[in-house]
């Protein structure tokens, strides 16, 4: 069974309704005792990061985020739930992240932004750097939905996985051990964005 | 590289799909979630239902449309129409809408969007603007708003002893094109924007419906004026005049209703026309 971490934040029906349009079983919760039980952790996310952060420690769901990464089961981060994994972010001055990857997650800007409309909203594609498992059935140069001001700068520049680019080549996606976490929202990318929850529902355990 | 989007609005009535012609004259057309299947397959880039008789009727129709439709298609849904409160948005987006486009009550309390933005995220606050060129002069005309004698906010407003042609300018209006409201559309959506709009769904009341373009003046000068995406809306009649909105109306979406729902096009031979020229779309 798949947890998706429900902290208050976003469209959690729509990553349900995704999984279980590919046959996988998911549950929104909130107890960490189902997310400890569960085979597989998501954690979606829209918003603002430090609204982010504080719903999760609200709620005790830190120590439950942190101990699904521990325990080595798949991972799969979504949006917010990509950025939150780093160090910290730019959004409302400086944000404490839980810094599992170590990285800052910083704002859209700079000449290129005069033009390009910030957020970043809309389709667009992917170069993929290194392949997970979640994107097997993922085309070089697909396209995935995006709504987003802030992206993440990893430290370790062999976590990415994708990179997409937007005034900046920016990382849409990183992969370290069981953590596969996108800047894209696959439950709302169809087809494409669908094989990606039924390849990580497949994922072993 | 971003794509254009390219997006079908669905009016929906009484958990119905309807288009009507410049708001009247509408034919019941269609099951919404259906509608929405069919555009899913054909490639659409996001979706939106607008409630067009939210006011008049019971909210739950659209929320059970909503939850249905999410079920089904897995791609961006804006639903507008008849959002009064924080909790009317909420409830829209529990039930899987991913936006929502405000119009009236942004109007008629600006700090509305403010509160909405924080609470929810710009990401998902469309404000919707209904602009109409400023044509009449009216003397008597008096702004329906509690707001517009505030300090603050008597720059948003037209100058009545001015309100003729030139220079061109737009006025907002709501209740579908029949309200004038006295603001200026390009300095509403200024405002709009530092207030946490994410995005603007801007609707000609000149065009809409006359399937002779969107107005490309209109879009160009709030596509200039706001750093956040503008969906261009109102008019579309042809796969040139989607073409026109994104190069010279600089609209970052596009947004049409007859055409597609009609059959007139499909969405796959818009986004063809729009590549052949050089308009970077999803294909």
């Amino acid at each position: 069974m798949i947890a998706i971490i429900d902290y208050g934040m976003g469209n959690l029906r729509s990553v349900q309704k995704g999984f279980e349009r590919m046959g996988h079983d998911a549950l929104v919760t909130r107890d960490p005792k189902v997310i400890s039980s569960a085979s597989k952790v998501v954690l979606p996310g829209v918003g603002a990061f430090p609204d982010c952060m504080r719903n999760l420690e609200e709620y005790g769901l830190i120590e439950a985020v942190r101990n699904s990464i521990s325990s080595g089961k798949p991972f799969l981060g979504i949006c917010l739930g990509l950025q939150l994994l780093f160090t910290e972010s730019e959004e409302f001055g400086i944000s404490k992240g839980l810094d599992i990857i170590k990285g800052k997650v910083i704002r859209f800007q700079g000449p290129a932004f005069g033009a390009l409309k910030v957020p970043h909203m809309g389709w667009n594609d992917v170069s993929i750097k290194r392949r997970p498992p979640a994107l097997a059935d993922v085309p070089e140069g697909s396209h995935f939905y995006f709504v987003h001001s802030f992206y993440v700068v990893p430290e370790d520049k062999g976590v990415i996985a994708t990179t997409t680019d937007y005034g900046v080549e920016f990382v849409s996606s990183i992969w370290k051990d069981n953590i596969f976490a996108v800047q894209f929202h696959p439950e709302k990318s169809q087809d494409l964005g669908l094989s990606i929850l039924k390849r990580f529902g497949n994922m072993k355990t | 590289m971003l794509t254009k989007r390219i997006i079908p609005c669905l009016d929906v009535k009484a958990g119905r799909v309807v288009k009507g012609v410049s708001f009247v004259n509408l034919i019941d057309a269609g099951d919404p979630v259906e509608n929405a299947k069919f555009y899913d397959e054909q490639g659409a880039d996001e979706l939106t239902f607008l409630d067009i008789t939210a006011s008049h009727e019971q909210r739950g129709i659209i929320l059970d449309v909503v939850r249905r439709t999410a079920e089904q298609v897995f791609m961006p849904l804006t639903v507008g129409g008849g959002i009064k409160n924080l909790d009317d948005i909420r409830s829209l987006l529990l039930a899987g809408a991913d936006k929502v486009s405000i119009n009236t009550t942004a109007v008629h309390d600006p700090e509305f969007i403010k509160a909405a933005s924080r609470r929810f995220g710009s990401q998902c606050i469309v404000v919707a603007i209904d602009a109409k060129r400023v044509v009449a002069h009216d003397p008597d005309f008096k702004p329906p708003l509690t707001w517009a004698d505030a300090p603050q906010y008597r720059h948003l407003f037209l100058d009545v002893g001015a309100r003729h042609a030139l220079p061109l300018r737009w006025e907002v209006y709501t209740h579908g094109g029949r309200k004038p409201m006295g603001i200026d559309a390009v300095k509403w959506a200024k405002m709009m924007e530092e207030y946490g709009a994410g995005e603007f769904m801007l609707t000609s009341m000149n065009q809409d419906g006359q399937k002779t373009g969107y107005d490309l003046e209109l879009t160009s000068a709030v596509a200039e004026a706001v750093t956040v995406p503008v969906i261009a809306s109102g008019g579309v009649g042809n796969l040139a005049h989607i073409y026109d909105g994104f190069t010279k109306g600089k609209a970052d979406a596009a947004l049409a209703a007859s055409i597609f729902h009609f059959r007139e096009y499909t969405i796959r031979q818009a986004k063809e026309y729009l590549k052949e020229r050089g308009v970077a779309v999803r294909l």
